[in-house]
């Protein structure tokens, strides 16, 4: 069993995460956020920072596949753990379908929240608890405010890309 | 941000000893009330134990049939556990009318238990809250207090307890494990949140402890639970009134009846003596209209809350409907 690990707070603390597919270790003080370790040490910016009290979503990435808000956790408590941000999605120079979903409908204006509405789209999408109609969708998407109203583009691209993932089966499955 | 030293514990007992050590240190579990108030210089831990790799993320049935939920399962996964979807329906629709996906998606259990109130001048540090700093005064009693409690406050403490979790654990009834530099102890969920009286500072009946494990009562039998939570907006927000409730039937005659109300308490509060005129009662509006005014007899309003009172009986009385329809479901 490994010992109790001790960091003083001016300790630099390597984090070993697997980001984007990619191992990677950063050197952290223990009180680093990891939405700040995203954008500013780690130079992936499509991460976006709004309120940084959990209260808007657009720091919305996957922790070992379940979407969180980065702006509440702490970097040294991702030891270890697989991290996704916007700029994983994609593959193989293609847009995850999701994303392509928010083009086809239009579902952004000035486009600041949709990194996060579409990294808690893709979670929800791959979620099969979560039962698929509009009321429950809606609710499961309210940690992602968007300022300029986009919503219901953003239900549409949801919904559709719910289709074309799991046809009609899950698009009612509630 | 302030800064703070961080460990890492790996064994309940370490991480209990590793707080003893350093009485201002603060466990992280989701860091979801934690860090919020860290940024808010609201919360001041020397150093932060961070206790997600202890083994606390099950939910085991008991040889007994109850269902024992670790600290650190979180929020989400309690909410679709399928045999707490089967056994307390309560628990689950509670968990899922509060917060956002992402942030039921990191909040644990423990956490939960334990997440501080939302009253604003609480989280303003320039403000005058006795909780936060004990005699400097409270600024809500006279100020917007439009959130604040309506029950259980005193003239020192008007804030809210905000969970929703906790409204549903009330009426479920719970026994909560703790461990402590003595050992293992255990303690009712009625018992562990204090009302704030003199020392509202004093949250709750922890004492260097970790909680370890929150094992839930056994189910009523038939069940009918329905969680009505009312807000400002549908989704994403913390209730003005919430309440709990749940029914077992007998034909149209109420067995057993649990309640417990949110949003307008300083903490989770069960009502007893509402539950005790329904027993035996036929499950009718007149019987949940009366049990509403008995679970609010006592409620006082502040200069900009009384909206909570009669905002509070309808969500109560369309709970225990909802419940009762819920029963009658149940036993067809
Ligand atoms: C934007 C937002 C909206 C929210 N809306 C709602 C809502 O509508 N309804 C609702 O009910 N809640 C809501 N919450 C609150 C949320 O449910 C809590 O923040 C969460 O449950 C806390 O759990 P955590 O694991 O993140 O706690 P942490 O932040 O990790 O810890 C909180 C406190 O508990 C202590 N602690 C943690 N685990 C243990 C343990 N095992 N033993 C002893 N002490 C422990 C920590 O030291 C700390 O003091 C909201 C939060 C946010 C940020
Ligand atoms: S920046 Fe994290 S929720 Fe707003
Ligand atoms: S598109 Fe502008 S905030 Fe959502």
């Amino acid at each position: 069993m490994m010992e109790t690990t001790e960091h003083s707070p001016e300790a630099a603390v390597s984090v070993h995460l697997t980001l984007n597919g990619v191992p990677v270790t950063a050197e952290v003080s223990p009180n680093a956020i990891l939405l700040d370790v995203l954008r500013e040490q780690l130079g992936l910016t499509g991460t976006k920072k709004g309120c940084d009290h959990g209260q808007c979503g657009a720091c919305t990435v996957h922790v070992e596949g379940r979407a969180m808000n980065a702006c509440l956790r702490l970097a040294v408590m991702c030891e270890g753990q697989a991290i996704t941000t916007i700029e994983g999605l994609a593959e193989g120079g293609r847009l995850h379908p999701v994303q392509q979903a928010f083009l086809d409908h239009d579902a952004f204006q000035c486009g600041y929240c949709s990194p996060g509405q579409i990294m808690s789209a893709v979670a929800l999408l791959e979620d099969r608890r979560v039962p698929g109609d509009v009321t429950t969708v809606r609710e499961a998407m309210s940690g992602n405010l968007c300022r300029c109203g986009a919503y219901q583009n953003i239900l549409a691209a949801i919904q559709d890309a719910r289709l074309r993932r799991h046809g009609q089966e899950g698009g009612d499955d509630a | 941000m302030r800064t703070f030293a961080f460990a890492r514990a790996d064994s309940v007992a370490r991480a209990v000893e590793s707080q003893q050590g350093d009485p201002a240190s603060a466990f992280v579990a989701g860091g979801t009330t934690l860090l919020d108030l860290v940024k808010l210089d609201v919360m001041r831990p020397s150093r932060v134990i961070d206790i997600n790799a202890l083994p606390l993320n099950t939910v085991e049935r008991l040889p007994d049939d109850r269902l024992r939920i670790g600290a650190l399962v979180t929020n989400t996964d309690l909410a679709y556990h399928p045999d707490v979807l089967a056994d307390h329906p309560l628990l689950s629709q509670a968990i899922l009318a509060g917060a956002s996906s992402q942030v039921r998606n990191m909040a644990t259990t423990g956490g939960n238990l334990m997440q501080r109130t939302r009253c604003p001048y609480f989280r303003d540090a320039a403000a005058a809250c006795n909780k936060r700093e004990p005699g400097s005064g409270c600024d809500a009693l006279h100020g917007v207090n439009r959130m604040h409690a309506v029950l259980g406050g005193s003239s020192e403490c008007v804030a809210v307890h905000p969970s929703d979790m906790c409204v549903a654990l009330a009426a479920i009834g719970a026994t909560l494990t703790l461990h402590g530099p003595r050992g293992e102890r255990e303690i009712e969920f009625a018992d562990f949140h204090r009302l704030p009286g003199t020392t509202p500072y004093l949250e709750h009946d922890l004492d260097n402890e970790l909680i370890v494990a929150v094992t839930l009562a056994p189910p009523l039998v038939p069940l009918g639970a329905a969680y009505v939570k009312l807000r400002d907006r549908a989704a994403y927000e913390f209730a003005l009134a919430s309440a709990g409730a749940m029914l077992s039937l007998d034909e149209e005659l109420i067995g057993e009846a649990r309640l417990a109300l949110g949003g307008v308490a300083t903490k989770p509060w069960r009502c007893r003596e509402a539950e005790a005129s329904l027993a035996g009662k036929r499950a009718d509006t007149a019987a949940f209209e009366a049990a509403a005014d008995l679970a609010l007899a006592d409620a006082r309003p502040l200069s900009h809350n009384a909206f909570k009172i009669p905002l509070a009986r309808q969500a109560i009385v369309r709970a225990l409907r909802d419940a009762a329809r819920r029963a009658r479901e149940d036993d067809a």
